[in-house]
């Protein structure tokens, strides 16, 4: 899957995502790439044409990152609703029905309702954001995102003035989601939320693509949150459900493990984790002997988020 | 003790003692370890220094079970495995994960408490390795009993290492805390019996129930 693009980036940071990835299983060309595919991630192979190829990067896209190989992205992702096992994930999402899919909007608004997926998207013009991840586990990449401001979603539904919060709330769907099945290590459905500035800020997106094209599933298809400078428990995968609240909710990981995952789970390599250092990250796709980067405040977004926390004790509300 | 036993189990362990490393090199030259490698290696290393640990544990209780002598030679050729890997382990996160960047290693020690154990569980292990031999046994008496048998408080720690870091799975961690919990309690019962009822659980001659 070559991601072409008309952004003004040097062609050496918009490589092959497969390419830099296993050159030995690297065929020759987009044939070679489709087979590879189908061996990976079987479904996403199905899907023809690249959704959103050349799309143009926003302006708040970082132009100066070079995106992780992709077929790591799609084959590395946290998501207990299925597995502990980052990869077989990916194997397992492919069992969430994701159309048709609709998202309810509800508590402190003027326009509370169901809507179906589609039509909420009609109305959004979809960017490029190529954002830095960063998990609390201590691993990161860059990942080229495909959606839209959640601020122009919440506007378009009018906000009241009462709402401080916004929650969201993953699918339950235990009888594909072996994970659901139990809630000994956390209650399911899995529910995240951001402080109402935070979800308007314009960093703040809702994706529903990747490299170019639809989110495969086990990265959060049809429709994940992306907060960029937070670690990427916040940014909740497969959501049904946005509500608008007065006061702040109980997330998951906070209900979870309080005294590891705060409610803003900012990055920040000052504070650590109370079993490990958050100093450091592993950049996947890095070579054998590559020293772990050095952690950046607030994931390397501080210039524009760190206002939102000015006067705040960061220790206390990590 | 190792001419004793270095007979042709000794070989068939020796030899099966170098299988994951050789598997993990198979898997390196594949790339056959995921989105992350640099982290697999580390704790495919560490994953087999408490298997070799676990193993070395077993050595004694299995003697006194089974009644067969002499199988102190195998447990010092997995003891020193258990050395071999946790050095390999310890050198995959010094060297390939965090590139001997020295300030950063303080730092990320420091900062995460689960690594203390490890390093605990490593210098005793290390203290151990180095002690092995029939030299240091015969200038240290009595007392290289007593230090050996620290690997007991290797192995608990070795099992808090594991389970501090933990981001979700339980099953394993627990899977070798029961491990090394029935194992020290087997020694500590066999203790029991031989110093309250002041008699062996099973015959063996002097050197059961301890070392
Ligand atoms: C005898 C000593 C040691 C034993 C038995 C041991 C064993 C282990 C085990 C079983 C794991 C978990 C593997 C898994 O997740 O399946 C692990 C992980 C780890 N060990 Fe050790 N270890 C020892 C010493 C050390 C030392 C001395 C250090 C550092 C100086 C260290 C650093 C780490 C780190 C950083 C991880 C986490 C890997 C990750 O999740 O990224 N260990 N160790």
């Amino acid at each position: 899957m070559l991601i072409k693009t008309a952004k003004p980036l040097p062609a050496s940071e918009i490589t092959d995502p497969l390419f830099f990835y296993n050159r030995r299983r690297m065929l020759k060309g987009m044939l070679a790439t489709a087979a590879l595919a189908s061996g990976v991630a079987p479904v996403a192979a199905l899907a023809a044409e690249p959704r959103w190829q050349g799309l143009p990067a926003g302006a708040l896209s970082d132009k100066t990152l070079t995106p992780t190989p992709a077929a790591l992205v799609k084959n590395y992702t946290n998501y207990y609703e299925f597995t502990l096992n980052k990869e077989d994930a990916t194997q397992l999402a492919q069992a969430l029905p994701t159309d048709p899919w609709s998202l309810e909007i509800a508590g402190e608004v003027e326009k509370p309702g169901v809507y179906p997926l589609e039509d909420l998207l009609k109305r959004q013009t979809m960017e490029e954001r190529i954002y830095r991840f960063r998990c609390v586990e201590g691993w990161a990449m860059v990942v080229p995102w495909v959606g839209f401001p959640l601020g122009n979603l919440l506007k378009t539904v009018q906000p009241l003035s009462t709402a401080r919060f916004v929650s969201f709330t993953t699918i339950l769907r235990p009888e594909v989601m072996p994970g659901q099945r139990t809630k000994s290590l956390l209650d399911w459905p899995y529910v995240e939320a951001l402080r109402i500035d935070e979800a308007m800020h314009p960093l703040t997106i809702l994706a529903v693509g990747m490299y170019g094209d639809v989110l495969p599933k086990q990265n959060g298809a049809p429709l994940r949150l992306v907060v960029p400078w937070k670690y990427g428990f916040k940014s909740i995968k497969a959501i049904i459900k946005i509500e608008l609240l007065r006061n702040a909710p109980v997330t998951t990981w906070n209900l979870s493990a309080p005294n590891e995952y705060g409610f803003y789970a900012n990055v920040n390599p000052t504070v650590q984790h109370p079993r490990w250092s958050q100093s450091s990250e592993r950049l996947l796709g890095d070579k054998l002997f590559t020293p772990r980067r050095a952690t950046e405040m607030y994931n390397g977004y501080g210039e524009q988020v760190a206002a939102l926390y000015s006067g705040m004790d960061l220790r206390r509300f990590y | 003790m190792r001419t004793q036993a270095a007979d042709k189990y000794w070989w068939l362990i020796f030899g099966c003692g170098l299988l994951p490393l050789l598997a993990l090199f198979a898997d390196i030259a594949a790339d056959n370890l995921g989105g992350n490698p640099i982290q697999a290696i580390h704790i495919r290393l560490g994953d087999w220094t408490l298997r070799f640990l676990c193993l070395t544990l077993a050595v004694t209780p299995l003697q006194t079970v089974s009644r067969w002598r002499g199988m102190s030679g195998y447990r010092q050729l997995l003891g020193l495995y258990t050395w071999f890997y946790a050095t390999l382990h310890v050198l995959a996160y010094v060297v390939a994960d965090q590139g001997l960047q020295w300030r950063a290693i303080v730092v990320d020690i420091y900062q995460s408490p689960y690594i203390w154990f490890g390093v605990l569980a490593y210098m005793i292990v290390l203290a151990l390795g180095l002690t092995t031999s029939n030299w240091a046994k015969r200038r240290l008496g009595k007392n290289w009993k007593k230090l050996h048998r620290l690997i007991y408080p290797a192995g608990i720690a070795a099992v808090i290492h594991y389970f501090w870091q933990l981001k979700g799975n339980l099953a394993m961690p627990v899977f070798y805390a029961i491990v090394i919990v029935a194992l020290l309690g087997f020694r500590l019962l066999v203790w029991f019996k031989n110093r309250h009822l002041n008699r062996l659980l099973i015959p063996l001659g002097r050197k059961t129930g301890s070392g």
